[in-house]
């Protein structure tokens, strides 16, 4: 099984190949009905992470329009994304893919700083 | 004719019900006396002319969910299909604009559910009730359960000059029409001329309004593009259980309050939390209203009035077909 792979990069003009890039932080997110794990994770301006999603149950979504992420998580499979986010803020990232009744509320919260 | 065809065919006078919303579809050019070219205009392009009708949204039963906040369960559904009953001019048509069951994972439970939706919403004495699914009828299977009961998900009719689109945006799981809906939908509405009266119905707002409350469609742009060069076009949907109104080109979106507990207002609400009930005021933001033909009005302008003094009375009117909204102080 080949992961879902995105690469989303956020910076403007010429890509800059940091060698940061080769090696980014990575940072496991477990969806699981109603919530995600951890709900919560904290990013600096310009980094280069890779979330790395998996579910325990059932296809979540891992939405976040402002960085135009768009993800489903299937079970059994680990969806990547690599991002380098260049704002700073809080930003509330939603399941958008319906999972059952408490489906509404689930969300965890990114923080660039 | 190049005028003509620029011209739009329709008024709509709406009237928030809180159980709903009443519209009133007439032509346009019944004001400025021009009635007659405009009808037969009408009718060499659409087959039919557009003659007055008027038709009620409801939105959001959410039939088998359980308090908080709203622990009244389909009183509030019940009570608005009363009072359309009551309504003295009955309406052609009902949309409902999704969400008509609040989901379970036991199919029988589900199954039973819709069942007594369709008990209570059957009760209407209006010939001609329509669905769209909210995602509470078809996210966790898909529209299964939905189609066994009230058959395709999305589709197009006319009414007297009128097209009525039903657009889905619930089953794929996420908040999306999906390809193939679209694919349809350009199919569908090439018949029409660009002036042709259109509206669509569907559960989610097709425009981000506040995306991570999940108040968005995800290809909702695309479904624009394919709606935004018709002149007259107004997308009434769910979802929100609030009312809202944006305009968008030439295009109209208007969201109907639910009929089971309401949402706060996305502008500055910092989380979507519903509005908690108030025992003393079990239908306030539902908002139960009376409304009654108003006696010697003209008619389809102001021609409706209402008792209930928390009533907010709206006049969608104008010039430019289904659309804009003018609040008329004096009812
Ligand atoms: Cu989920």
């Amino acid at each position: 099984m080949i992961p879902a792979l995105l690469l989303l990069v956020f910076s403007l003009g010429a890509p800059h190949k940091a060698q940061a890039d080769e090696n980014p932080r990575v940072i496991e997110i477990t969806a699981k009905r109603f919530g995600f794990t951890p709900n919560q994770i904290t990013l600096k301006k310009g980094e280069t992470v890779k979330l790395r999603l998996t579910s325990e149950d059932v296809t979540h979504g891992f939405f976040l329009r402002p960085l135009k992420i768009d993800e489903e998580i299937v079970p059994g499979k680990t969806t990547e994304l690599t991002l380098r986010p260049e704002t700073a803020g809080t930003f509330t990232t939603i399941c958008d893919h319906f999972c059952g009744v408490n489906h509404g509320n689930m969300k965890m919260t990114i923080v660039v700083e | 004719m190049q005028r003509s065809d620029r011209r739009s065919f329709l008024k709509m006078a709406g009237t928030s019900l809180g159980i709903g919303v009443l519209y009133t579809a007439v032509p346009a050019a019944a004001a400025s006396g021009e009635i007659g070219e405009m009808f037969d205009f009408t009718g060499k392009k659409n087959g039919e002319r557009v003659t007055p009708f008027t038709f009620v949204q409801l939105s959001d039963a959410h039939v088998g969910f359980n308090g908080p906040p709203d622990p009244l369960g389909t009183k509030a559904f019940e009570r608005a299909v009363e009072m359309i009953n009551q309504l003295p001019q009955q309406p052609d048509l009902v949309l409902f604009t999704g969400d008509l069951t609040h989901d379970s994972e036991e199919k029988d439970v589900h199954a039973q559910r819709m069942k007594q939706f369709l008990e209570i919403s059957r009760r209407m004495k209006v010939p001609k009730i329509m669905y769209v699914p909210g995602e509470h009828d078809a996210g966790l299977d898909g529209g299964t359960l939905y189609r066994e009961f009230l058959g395709e998900s999305n589709y197009s009719f006319d009414h007297r000059g009128v097209h009525f689109i039903a657009l889905d945006n619930v089953s794929r799981a996420k908040p999306e029409v999906g390809p193939e809906q679209i694919a349809w939908l350009k199919k569908d509405l090439a018949r029409f001329p660009k002036s042709a009266p259109i509206v669509v119905f569907t559960h989610r707002p097709l425009f981000d309004l506040r995306p991570e409350w999940e108040w968005f469609t995800s290809d909702g742009d695309e479904v624009m593009d394919v709606l935004s060069p018709y002149e007259n076009v107004t997308v009434l949907y769910g979802h929100i259980h609030r009312d809202h109104e944006q305009e968008q080109g030439h295009v109209h979106h208007y969201a109907a309050r639910s009929l089971i507990f309401a949402f706060p207002d996305p502008e500055n609400a910092p989380e979507k939390k519903p509005i908690p009930f108030d025992k003393d005021h079990p239908f306030k933001n539902l908002g139960i209203r009376m409304v009654h033909e108003k006696v010697g009005a003209r008619p389809l302008l102001n021609s409706v009035a209402v008792e209930d003094v928390e009533l907010t009375v709206r006049e969608f009117s104008g010039i430019n077909g289904v659309q804009q909204i003018l609040k008329n102080p004096s009812l």
